[in-house]
This record gives C-alpha cells, sequence and structure tokens, in this order.
C-alpha cells in the first residue's frame, strides 16, 4: 500500500479570545487598504488633505504652509465647512438637500432687513434669522416626512421657492456693510494667532463641527441619525420614531444654513440675495470628498472638515502656483468621482 | 388526524398573549379575515401557513407594526392597543423579523441597544446627554454569552461584516435581551443553513426554559415539528387550527394548511399545551 504523498495540513489554530471574525492576516496589500478604509473612513481624506498641502508647499513654497496663508484658506471655506456640516447632516439620514444655500441666503436677507431697514435690535434680527433658518427646514422636513416627497425633489422645489422669496424680500438690493449692525458683521471680525489674522467666523466653524461631531457620536440622537439612514424601515421596527428624527434632522440643518448665512454676512462684509454662489454644489462635494456615503448611513462630520479644507487646499495652492481657474473646477471634479469611486469600492468588505 | 379535546385541560390559564377576531385590509385584498391567536406562558407556538394565508400580517398586528382594523389584543388578559411597534415593546413584546431590522453599518452593541441606547449615569448623561457605549458594550457581550454565541468575539464589528447565522444571532440577542413577556420570530430559519439554523432552533428553547414563550413563524415543517408545543395553522386570513404537536403528524398538517383537509367538528383550537398540563 502506498501511502499518499501529500503535504500535511495542520489543523486550523482554535480562535483565541478577541480575535476579529472577518481578519486574515494573508489579505493582499490593496484590500488591507480597502478595510482599512472600510473600519477608518477618514484615512482617505487625511491622506488627501495631507498630500496635498505637501504637495502645495513644494510647488508654490513655504508661504503656502505660513499661518497667514492658513487663516486663509479658513477664511474661504468656512462657509462650504458650516453648510456642509448641515449637509452631512440630511445626507447621513440617506437625503440630500439641495436648499442649503438659499436658505443660508435667505435668513441673511432677513437679517439684513430687519437690522438695517426695520431699526430691529441687532440680536432680535439674528435670532429670527436663526428662526427663518428652522422655518425653512421644516419646510424641507414636513415635504418629506409627511407628503413623502423624496429628499432631491422636495429641496429642489425649496431651492426655487426660497431663491424667490430672497428677491423679493430684498428687492434685489444689496444691503452695504455701513447700514449693518456689529453683531451681524462679527464673523468677519478677527484677532491674532500667531502673527496672523484669525477671524471670529472660522472660530465658528471650528466649534460647530465639534459640537456636531460630539453629538453624531456620543449621543442617542446622533446613533438614531445613522440608524435611519442605514436602514429606515428597520430603525422603525426598531422602535425609533423615524419622521421625528429627519424632521428634527432638516430643522437642525436649516438653523445651521442661518449660522452658516451669519458667517457670510461677515464674510461678505455685506447683505446680497446673490452671494453664496456655488454653495450649494461644494457643500455636497465636501461632504462627498470627505467619506460621508451619499446612501446614507455612512461617514463622519469631521470628513465633511477634512472634504472643505481639500477643497479650499487645491483652490489656494491652485491659484498661488498661477494655474488658470478652470482646472480649480477640473480638479474638484475628479475629487468627488474619486471619492464616490472610493466609497463605492470600500463598501464591498461588506460581504 | 387526533385533535382530541380533553375537558379537563380546559383554560384554567390566562393566555400571555392572544388576540381575537383580527381583520386587516389592504385596499381590495384582505389579509386577516377575523383571525384568533392564543399564546400560553412557556410554550413555543409555530404559526404555519401557505403563501397569502396571514401570518405576516398577523404578527405584524402582534408586533405594533402594522394596526388592525377590527379585533383586539389582550396581553395577559388586558386589552391593549399597539399603534407602533414601541407600544409592543413596552409591553414586552419583541420580534425578529424576517429581514432582521438592523442597521448593518452600526455596530453589534449598537444594534442590540437600538432605540433604548443606554446614557451614562450623572452630568454626562443627563446634561450632555452621552451614550455609555461601555455598558453597552459589555451588556451586549454578556447577552451573547448568555446565549451561547460568544462566537462573535468583537462587539465593535458591523454588524454587515458578520454571517447570516452571526447577523441572525444579533436579532435574536437582542429581543431575548429585552423581550420580557413574549418574543416572535419570522422565518428566523429561512436564510441559513443547517448548522446555522440547528444553533437557532437552540436557542429558541433556550428562550423557552428560561419561561418566555415564543411565537415561530415557518415554512419549514421538520424545524417546526422540532421545537414547537403546540402549531397553529392560518389559512385564508383565519386561524383554522391548532393543535398540540404530538396530535398531528407533517402530512396532516400540510394538508390543512393547504385546505386538502378540514379540522374535525369538534376541535378545540385553545387547548393547553401539554407541556403546561404536565408541570
Amino acid at each position: 500500500m502506498k501511502s499518499v504523498s501529500s503535504p500535511p495540513t495542520a489543523p486550523a489554530p482554535p480562535r483565541r479570545v478577541g480575535e476579529r471574525l472577518v481578519d486574515q492576516p494573508q489579505v493582499p496589500l490593496l484590500g488591507r487598504i480597502q478595510r482599512a478604509m472600510h473600519a477608518h473612513p477618514l484615512l482617505g481624506p487625511t491622506a488627501v488633505l495631507i498630500l496635498a498641502c505637501i504637495f502645495f508647499t513644494i510647488a508654490v513654497g513655504p508661504r503656502f504652509i505660513e499661518p497667514l496663508n492658513i487663516s486663509l484658506i479658513l477664511q474661504q471655506v468656512q462657509i462650504i465647512g458650516m453648510v456642509g456640516i448641515a449637509q452631512t447632516l440630511i445626507i447621513l439620514t440617506g437625503g440630500i438637500d439641495l436648499s442649503v444655500a438659499a436658505a443660508m441666503v435667505f435668513s441673511t436677507v432677513i437679517a439684513g432687513k430687519l437690522a438695517a431697514e426695520a431699526g430691529t435690535p441687532p440680536l432680535l434680527a439674528l435670532l429670527v434669522a436663526l428662526l427663518t433658518g428652522a422655518v425653512c427646514g421644516s419646510l424641507n422636513g414636513a415635504l418629506v416626512t409627511r407628503f413623502r416627497v423624496p429628499p432631491f425633489i422636495a429641496t429642489l422645489g425649496t431651492l426655487s421657492i426660497f431663491t424667490a422669496l430672497n428677491l423679493y424680500v430684498s428687492g434685489s438690493q444689496t444691503i452695504k456693510a455701513n447700514a449693518l449692525p456689529d453683531l451681524l458683521l462679527w464673523p468677519g471680525q478677527t484677532f491674532r494667532v500667531l502673527g496672523a489674522p484669525v477671524t471670529f467666523g472660522s472660530i465658528l466653524v471650528l466649534a460647530a463641527f465639534i459640537v456636531v461631531s460630539y453629538i453624531l457620536r456620543r449621543t442617542a440622537w446622533g446613533e438614531h441619525i445613522y440608524a435611519v439612514g442605514d436602514n429606515a424601515e428597520g430603525a422603525r421596527l426598531s422602535g425609533i420614531r423615524t419622521s421625528r428624527v429627519l424632521m428634527s434632522v432638516y430643522i437642525v440643518a436649516g438653523v445651521i444654513c442661518a449660522i452658516a448665512g451669519w458667517l457670510l454676512i461677515g464674510r461678505v462684509g455685506s447683505v446680497s440675495p446673490f452671494s453664496g454662489e456655488g454653495v450649494n454644489l461644494a457643500s455636497i462635494t465636501a461632504v462627498v470628498i470627505g467619506g460621508t456615503s451619499l446612501f446614507g448611513g455612512r461617514g463622519h462630520v469631521l470628513g465633511t472638515l477634512l472634504g472643505a479644507l481639500i477643497i479650499g487646499v487645491f483652490s489656494n495652492g491652485l491659484t498661488l502656483t498661477g494655474v488658470d481657474v478652470l482646472w480649480q473646477v477640473f480638479t474638484t471634479g475628479v475629487l468627488v468621482i474619486v471619492a464616490v469611486g472610493l466609497d463605492q469600492w470600500t463598501r464591498k468588505v461588506a460581504g | 388526524m387526533t385533535t382530541t379535546s380533553n375537558p379537563a385541560r380546559t383554560r384554567q390559564i390566562t393566555p400571555i398573549l392572544s388576540a381575537r377576531n383580527l381583520v386587516k385590509r389592504y385596499g381590495h385584498v384582505t389579509a386577516l379575515a377575523g383571525a384568533d391567536l392564543t399564546l400560553y406562558p412557556g410554550e413555543v407556538l409555530a404559526v404555519i401557513g401557505d403563501n397569502g394565508a396571514g401570518k405576516s400580517s398577523l404578527i405584524k398586528c402582534l408586533s405594533g407594526a402594522v394596526v388592525p382594523d377590527e379585533g383586539e389584543i389582550r396581553v395577559k388578559g388586558k386589552p391593549e392597543r399597539f399603534r407602533t411597534p414601541l407600544d409592543a415593546r413596552s409591553a414586552g413584546i419583541e420580534t425578529v423579523y424576517q429581514h432582521l431590522a438592523l442597521a448593518p453599518a452600526r455596530d453589534i452593541a449598537a444594534n442590540v441597544f437600538l432605540g433604548r441606547e443606554l446614557r451614562k449615569p450623572g452630568p454626562l448623561g443627563w446634561g450632555l446627554r452621552m451614550l455609555d457605549r461601555k455598558a453597552m458594550r459589555q451588556e451586549t457581550a454578556k447577552i451573547l454569552g448568555d446565549l451561547g454565541l460568544l462566537t462573535i468575539q468583537n462587539i465593535g464589528q458591523a454588524v454587515e461584516t458578520l454571517s447570516g447565522g452571526q447577523r441572525q444571532g444579533v436579532a435574536v440577542a437582542r429581543a431575548a435581551a429585552f423581550g420580557s413577556r413574549v418574543i416572535i420570530m419570522d422565518e428566523p430559519t429561512a436564510a441559513l443553513g443547517v448548522k446555522e439554523s440547528a444553533k437557532v432552533l437552540n436557542l429558541i428553547a433556550e428562550i423557552r426554559d428560561r419561561g418566555i414563550p415564543v411565537i415561530l413563524i415557518s415554512h419549514d415543517m421538520p424545524h417546526v415539528f422540532e421545537v414547537a408545543d403546540r402549531i397553529h395553522i392560518q389559512r385564508l386570513g383565519r386561524r383554522i387550527a391548532c393543535v398540540q404537536k404530538t396530535e398531528i403528524t407533517m402530512n396532516d398538517a400540510v394538508s390543512l394548511m393547504t385546505g386538502a383537509q378540514t379540522p374535525p367538528e369538534d376541535h378545540d383550537p385553545e387547548t393547553i399545551p401539554e407541556r403546561l398540563v404536565r408541570q
């Protein structure tokens, strides 16, 4: 009888306590990157931001990384960043909001009109502006939850409505800085850090990111936002009042847009129904580049901060290297497509 | 088929959950046409029926996922009206849905506590509304351990990275952890392999042994006959029979289900399970 000469197969070692079920040590590099990106969604955008900073520091020279230029980038991205927070909340629920910029500008027009022409006390004008944002958000929320209008269509409609109301209320007129109270212009004021002027608006944005990040990661409301975006029917059957969660998200997003409006007044130094151009799509771009999935339920608001900074770094760096503006737009397009492609790829980890 | 109704063991025991004359219509379709259901303490009640017999509608009424047009639901003899899944949950009824109602991108602990997250004690909890993730993870590990699901090692793992059987385990663990009175399982073995099915059937027996009755909806006759005490047969939106497992064969059950056979005139669908009579 011949013995079959096959290599002895060692029995699989028993699983150790604490060993992950999914890990297999012999995964090729690409697979490991895919898994790492699935487990740590901020990895991709962080890498892109760091590489972009290194690239532009080499291409432009050290002035790119100077505090003055960094402060400038922060100012350039504060509006996109703030609106991006609102957009992140909506996208995490599996929706999208095309009316964010219009709601933002509408609240600035209301605040400007009240403070400059109706003689309303500045603080009251600001509060009414925030309320305007809440009303805009609740209209979107009601359309989505009560009337079951898909978010894309609902906010496409309210985009037109808010834009028309902007023009109606403002009479298509711009209110100049000298007619506006200091409180409304405050986000544009600066203080010095390392010799560079930093606006209060930039600080407000960073604070907002920290607060919203805390809420999303550490509170039940945040948990429910993710669950609704991940599996809405499952969340409902698990006892989550999904309509209430959605409604609250749209209202909070509206208020955040109004705060972005306040930053916009400070940044532009006036109130104009035509300001905030491009913010709508830029906010979605920031969210997507930041690794948040357009299908909902996955992502992180800090990714949106990274996304906004990436947009800012590219636009600033390309300007400093003297590249035509059209290539900035081009680059943003490439980044969005790469980000969404990566998102689809990393989601395949889940079998 | 023999469905002897022994007068000695009639209704001295209050059903833990009962439904009377439930009606549910969807437009022109009548899903439930006066359905009844009785669940006694400590039993596994299997609900079988052909497609469209109203099994799903029946359990959706019991779990608060849909509101019946007519009829009455009682928990421990007390009438209840479930408008949302939350109402049924607060009455102590937990449901494992066929499609599991999990959030795939969230981790195991987050899913087990979905909709009833624990907050930190003290000002962090009531002031900053901070979740106590550590406590939820520890609790989840304990729940999974108690049910013998310790192969799921990493509580921080996203549910979508688990196998079908493990996901089912998470859903069952969630129900077992919070279902204080009744656990309903809709087709828990439909998507599973042989080994994983056996595990889920063991879990059902385990839950029953802890004194919590289980309603099991299943198409799989061998599974039904393995674990059930009584078998509720649903046909055309009604309960046409409910028999002790020992008093019926698989073939008879199937012919009742399909209408090839009708139950005898004196059939009593409310007989107390033998498990309770023995005790």
